[in-house]
Formats: structure tokens, sequence, C-alpha cells
């Protein structure tokens, strides 16, 4: 009988024990399947000329924006993002803006209020976002040397996040999930 | 004045409810007949106020007294009357009210039909009912109350989720609620067997009629739930393991397994344990079912707005698993089987394949279904399985089951000989391989359907020659005409008979489901005015967009003329219907149904009115509607089992035992 015992006990506690840890969950939250995989690859045209293939960047570590001048937390991060990326650009880091679902003259103005000079493109058929999976904006992923999606972030980003989510790419760290800004993302 | 009637009821009800459980203890203890009349007292109590509170709350939904919360949420003035009434199960506060007012229904009934009966078990099968009814009602008392009033009250109501404004509201619930209730009556008997030491067949004969009835409500609360999706839900698909189908569908697999094993406890007096292990699983697995969908652990489309309540029934899950499995462990030195299976080929083990085989799949949806959960805490990481795993893992189980039904009902109990094998199985075989070869030249050459189809044929074949045999036999015994006969041989054996009716029904569904999950063809296109779209046989052709506004929405109607083969077959109109509330619009698939295929037709968006420019999705689904008629001849069956078509008392024992004599005698 004890044996029987031990053996439901076994097999029923923590069969219950994993449902009350449900409770401390958020069975809503949806973690991006994209950490740790490859990034898709795309190539897009910049807003001064040329274009930019995402392969021709490995070797480096990528910080892909996507942002659009209509969105509110993405004026909120620029004056961060551009600070970082004078501080990394030396540093092996790159940072690419994806303007998604703009005007063209609302984008350039964008870039030139909070004089952004790292090399942004535009993803005006939305091929970008949508390999990316890309819900509201901004979100913005780091890609290791290897091109290797590391961190995804859905809102807006402070300079704390941003130092040390590159530190972490520089030194291949996968994060466990995604992060959230301090704005909600709005679509 | 309302709230106050329904609340002070519900916590009467509360208070009988425990004295309901201190009744049997008091009687077992002092062995005054008094107590035994409190517990039956205190079952009509609970139901009686129960009634009143279930009876309160209709009133205010049908009368629309936003004073009370629920209502305000759950109706507007606008709302007709059949939806005011359906609120009641519409939001997490009334449908555990309308749970609770089943159960004692239930238990009132049991009461009243064994009042003079089981004197020994009734107590304890009335203590478990006060048990659970407990529970329930604290649950409505003092965590999700339906009666909670406003401060102030609003001037309209906020009305039902608009997805629930559909006559499959009046069905669904009701019959899914009953199905889950009406195991309790069993486990209530198993619990007593248990608790009393009476652990012969008593229990099982007792509720054996309950329990099919309650299986069979499990059984038509998942096929209407399926009948709702592929209509309302818009999405050309009858079953998506979402978590919540699969609560409803995991106690509807032990319940058939202890259907069937019990008939091997009966005779055999084998399998004792097992039984009362099942009926535990399915009894935890309701329970477990109402966790999920309450309390809000797994994402889901159903998910009911969480609270406290996921908590309560956490408890009460530990509670009933962890109770009746130690009790079940501190009796299972008396539940040793008497006998050892014979062989294995014989009907003991066809009945037990086929229980290990319902179970193995239990497992399989059960861990699948919590496997998000398990993922998160054992890797960090949320991982959701899909259809895909559900359908690999299942579909190979469910075929060995079809297998199983064919085989089951046939051989004979102990050994079967050769003799038996070749008598009750060559022609059913012969039968199934020609078909299936047939199939096979017909171009159904994918395996699944392929082997589903020849496996129904088996099961079929196998049910008319064994009646057809049964009928010549009486013929020659009575000299009755063929239906004449027919009748009898069903009246004398109800059981056997009703169950065949209810595998031919199981059949038509499980030939449904083959074929429509391999051969289905779906398309999807943005057509401008005039343009069509071809599908399988037919041509869709848009001819425009319409835009009606209806009392409680926006409807945008999208017309498709359809032709099959080239020839008109009508116009069909999906909508999209914009309900103020609602951030996005709730879709009217149409279809257009036939016995061999079903053209189903989604408007998925437009581009506006005036541009007249429409994206639509549609599918070409075979077979369908032999899922539902399934249904339906699975509800003949159980009525055809169920009903007393004769009048002898305890009729079923010795139809059971004629069933078997009978098997013996063909088995040599």
């Amino acid at each position: 009988m004890w044996r029987r015992l031990v053996l439901f006990v076994v097999v029923a506690v923590p069969f219950l024990s994993l449902l009350g840890y449900g409770f401390t969950r958020d069975a809503k939250e949806i973690p991006s399947p994209l950490i740790a995989r490859a990034a898709p690859p795309f190539t897009l045209p910049r807003f001064d000329d040329g274009a930019i293939a995402l392969e021709s960047q490995r070797g480096k570590v990528v910080f892909l924006n996507f942002w659009a001048s209509w969105c509110v937390p993405c004026r909120a991060e620029a004056p961060a993002l551009e600070r970082a990326w004078l501080g990394y650009r030396d540093r092996g880091v790159v940072f690419v803006g994806v303007n998604i679902q703009d005007k063209d003259e609302d984008a350039r103005a964008f870039l030139r209020e909070f004089r952004i000079t790292y090399p942004n493109v535009r993803d005006d058929a939305g091929k970008a976002a949508i390999d990316y999976g890309v819900w509201g904006i901004p979100e913005t992923f780091i890609i290791d040397r290897d091109g290797r999606i590391t961190y995804k972030h859905v809102g807006a980003l402070g300079r704390a996040t941003i130092t040390a989510k590159i530190e972490e790419a520089l030194r291949g760290v996968v994060s466990a999930s995604e992060g959230r800004g301090e704005y909600g993302a709005t679509r | 004045m309302t709230s106050t009637i329904g609340y002070g009821s519900l916590l009467l009800a509360t208070l009988l409810a425990v004295a309901g459980m201190i009744a049997p203890i008091l009687w077992r203890r002092t062995g005054r007949n008094a107590f035994f009349a409190s517990a039956l007292a205190a079952i009509v109590g609970q139901f009686a106020f129960v009634t009143v509170a279930g009876l309160t709350l209709v009133y205010a939904l049908v009368t629309t007294d936003f004073s009370i919360r629920y209502v305000a949420m759950n109706t507007t003035r606008a709302t007709p009357i059949y939806y005011r009434v359906t609120g009641l199960w519409g939001a997490l506060e009334g449908s555990l009210l309308l749970w609770e007012w089943i159960l004692v229904i239930f238990a009132a009934l049991v009461a009243w039909q064994y009042r003079h009966r089981e004197r020994e078990l009734l107590p304890w099968v009335l203590f478990v009912f006060s048990g659970v009814s407990v529970f329930f009602l604290a649950v409505t008392a003092f965590a999700s109350n339906p009666f909670e009033t406003l401060a102030a009250v609003p001037a309209d109501g906020r009305g039902l989720n608009p997805l629930l404004e559909d006559t499959n509201m009046l069905t669904h619930p009701p019959l899914l609620y009953t199905g889950f209730v009406g195991l309790t009556v069993p486990y209530a008997f198993a619990m007593a067997a248990l608790i009393t030491g009476k652990l012969d067949d008593g229990w099982v004969v007792a509720t054996r009629k309950w329990t099919l009835t309650a299986w069979f409500f499990l059984s038509m609360g998942n096929l209407v739930g399926a009948w709702w999706s592929y209509h309302v839900l818009g999405w050309g698909g009858y079953w998506a393991w979402d978590p919540v189908e699969n609560a409803a569908f995991m106690p509807w697999l032990p319940a058939t397994a202890f259907l069937h094993s019990i008939q091997i406890q009966e005779r055999r007096g084998m399998l004792k344990t097992w039984n009362l292990a099942l009926i535990m699983l399915a009894f935890a697995l309701t329970i477990f079912g109402t966790f999920l969908t309450r309390s809000g652990i797994i994402s889901s489309i159903h998910a009911f707005s969480s609270g406290p309540v996921g908590l309560f029934f956490l408890g009460f899950l530990a509670l009933v698993v962890l109770g009746s499995g130690g009790l079940l462990v501190w009796r299972a030195g008396r539940l040793r089987d008497r006998i050892e299976l014979d062989s294995m080929v014989s009907r003991e083990s066809a009945f037990l394949f086929g229980n290990v085989v319902l179970v193995s799949a239990l497992f399989a949806i059960l861990f699948g279904t919590v496997f998000p959960l398990l993922s998160e805490a054992v890797a960090g990481v949320k991982v959701s399985v899909g259809a895909p795993y559900f359908n690999g893992v299942t579909a190979p189980l469910f075929l060995a089951l079809v297998f199983l039904m064919g085989v089951g009902p046939l051989i004979a109990w102990r050994r079967a000989s050769w003799d038996n094998l070749r008598r009750n199985f060559l022609w059913p075989a012969a039968v199934a391989l020609a078909a299936g070869a047939a199939l096979a030249a017909a171009g159904v050459r994918d395996g699944y359907p392929l082997l589903a189809l020849t496996l129904c044929v088996l099961v079929v074949a196998g049910i008319v020659f064994d009646t057809a045999r049964a009928v010549r036999a009486r013929r020659g015994l009575a000299g009755e005409g063929a239906w004449r006969a027919l009748a009898t041989i069903t009246r004398r054996n109800q059981r056997r008979y009703g169950g065949f009716v209810v595998h031919l029904g199981f059949v038509l569904i499980v030939m449904g489901l083959a074929v429509s999950m391999s051969y289905s063809i779906e398309r999807e296109a943005t057509l401008d005015r005039g343009e069509s779209l071809d599908v399988g046989r037919y041509r869709l052709t848009f001819e425009g967009l319409t835009a009606t506004q209806q009392p409680t929405h926006v409807r945008v109607e999208g017309l498709f003329r359809a032709a099959r083969d080239g020839r008109d077959v009508g116009v069909l109109n999906p909508a999209l219907k914009y309900f103020p509330a609602q951030q996005s619009p709730i879709g009217r698939a149409v279809m257009r149904i036939s016995l061999t295929e079903d053209l189903y037709v989604i408007l998925s968006g437009f581009s506006n009115v005036e541009q007249r420019q429409a994206t639509l999705k549609t599918l070409v689904r075979p077979m369908v509607v032999w899922i539902w008629l399934g249904g339906g001849v699975l509800t003949l069956g159980t009525l055809l089992t169920v009903w007393p078509l004769t009048r002898r008392a305890g009729a079923v024992v010795p139809a059971a035992a004629v069933a078997g004599g009978r098997m013996e005698a063909t088995g040599g």
C-alpha cells in the first residue's frame, strides 16, 4: 500500500504543482520565436543612395530598429539610439533603422529632427517587418556577429538596456526572453 | 431585492450542503435513521434553494435588472428574450450557478430514485454530492457572485459577447455541463463504494444508465461545440485542439473507457481498481476542464474572465485527486481481481486494449494541453504544441480504436477459438478488404483515410452480419418476419443493439472526420466585381457588396454566385458584422451543405463598399455532414439503450447474461 501511495503522490503532486505554477505566469504573453535564430536576410534601399544587405554586415553586431515617424515611443527613444550609435560605431557595431508604414517626407523630417547619423532603410512593402514578425513599433532586434538574433525588444529603449544588450551580443550571449519598453508599442 | 433573494438562497443552500455532509457521518456514528432522512432532506433543500437562485437570476436577466452587475454585463435592452435567458451561462458567474443547478438536480434525482434501495451506499453518495455542491456554492457565493449589485445602475447593459448570440448557445453549454455534471453520479457511487468498503459490482450496476446518459451528453456537447465552431467561428474547421476543446473532450475518453470496462467487471469480476480509477479520472478531468477555462493559466480562445475562482478550482481539484486517489490506494487491498485474463484473443482483451488506447489518447492530449506550462516550468520557454501534434498522436490511436470497435462486440469472451474467429470475422473482413480495394481503385490512396474507411466498413459489416444472423435465428425460432424479429431481439437485448447503433454513429463521425480532414480544398483571393474564383468543382463569381444597419450591429454582405460543374446553384452571402463594442468584426460564414461536400465561403475583407472589391476565403470540405449525422445516430443508439422498452424489474442484469450466454454459445 505504501508503495502505491508514494507512486500516486509522485504523479499527482507535481502535476498539481505545475497547475499552481501556472498562476505565476502570464498565459497571454507570447515570446518571440526569433531569439537565438538566424536573422531573416533583407536588402533594402537607404534614404540616401544605395542599399543595405543584412548579410553584408556579417562579422558585426547589428542593432536593427523598426520605426515610423508617427510613432510616439519611437520619438522617445530616438535620442538614446543616436547617442548609443556614436558610442559604439567604432566597436564593430552597426545600427540600422528600418522605416515602415510611413510617408517619405515625414520619415526624412524625423531623421533630420533627431539628427540621426546611422544608416536608415525603407521597407515600403513591409516584407522585412513581416519576416521579423513586427507587430507594433518600435521593435528592436540585436543580431550577433554570426547573424543570430540575440535579443528582441518591444517598445521604446533606454540607454541602460541598449548598452547592456549590445555588450551581451558582442560576447555572443543570447537573452532568454524578449524585453519590453516603458512605453507599450503602438500600432 | 432580487439580488437579496438570489444571494440569500445561495447562502442557505450552502448551509444545507454542509449539513448534507455532516448528516451521513452522524448516521454512520449513531446509526439513527433520522440522520439518513436529514441527508436526503439536505439534498432536497439544496435543490429547492439553488432552483430559487437560478430562477431569480433568469428573472433578473429577462427583466434586464441592471442593478445586478452580471445582468448589466451580459444583456442589453435590445437583447432578444432567449439570449437574455442564455445569458445565464454567458459568463463566468452565471455558468457556475448553472453548473451547481444541474448538480443539485442530478443529486435530487439520484436521491429520489434510490431512496428505498442502496441504503448502505446512498448516504455516502449524497455526502459526495453535497461535498461537490459545497464547493460550487462556495465559489458562487464567495468568489464569483452572480448577484453582486452595482452602486450606480447603468442605463443599458453591455451585452453578450456577439459570438454567443447564436442558436447553438441554447444547446452547447447546457449539454456539455449536463455531461460533466452527470459524471458526478458514477463518481459519487464509486466513492461511496470505497468509503463503505462495499466493493462488489453494486455501484457499477446501479449507475450504468446514469453513466451512459452522462456520456451521451458529453458526446453531444462536444459535437455541438464542433458544429458551432464550424458554423459560427468562420474558419472552416470544426476542431482546433484549443485547450478548452481538449478540456471538454478529455473526460469523454475515460468515460468511454469506463462504459466498456465495467462490462468486464460485471461479467468477469475483473478490473475493479481500474474502473474506480477511470471514473475518478473522468470526474477529476471535468473539474480540471473547468479550472482550465476559468483560471486563465493556459491561453485559449474560450477563456472566461479570470479571478480568484482559479485558485478555488485548483484547491478543489487537488482535494478530488488526492482524496479519491488516497481512498483508492487505501482500499486497494480489498480490490484484488478474482480472475486473470484467459487469453489475449478474447472480448476481455479487446475491451482492455480499447481502454489502453483511450487512456493513451487522454494522456497524449493532456500532455499537449499543459505543454506550454510544462516547457515554461522546465526550460523557461513557453512552447505551444498545435494541431499537427494532436492529429499526429491521436489519429493512429483512433484508428486502433475503430479496429477494436469492429472486433470487440463480436469476439468471444474468455478465449476466442479459430472457429469463433472464422465465423464472426471472415465475411466482415472480406467485405472490408474488398471495400478497401474498391476505394483504392477509386482514387483514395492516402494511408489514413483509406485505412480509416476500410476499418469503418469492417465495423459496419461486423454489425450487419451479427445482427442478420441473430434475426435469422429468431425467425427460425419464432417464425417472425424479419423486421419483427429485429424488433424482438433489440427489445430483448437493448444494450447490445443500442450499443451497435451507437457504434454506427461513431463510424459515421470517423468517416466524416477522416475524409474531410484529408480531402479539403482551400482557396483565398481578392476579387473585383464580376471576377470569379475556382475551387474544386465550384466557381464563385463576386457580384457586389451591401451594407445594412442591424439592431445591434452593421452588417456588410458579399454576394457570390456559385456554380457547380458549370450549373448555377444560387447566391451565397457571407457577411462581416461590426459590433460597436468589439474591435474587430465578427465573420458570418455561409455554406452550401450536401451529403458529399460542403462549400464554405468566408468574407475575410473588403476594400470599401464603393470600391467593390472583396477578399474571400473558400473551402470545399467533403463529408462534413456525416459527422453531424453520426451525432444523430449516436442519439438514437443511446435512446435505444437507455429507454425502458421492457418493463421487467431489474431487466438489465439478465439481459447482460443473455448477451454473454449467446456469445459463448457461438464461441463454442
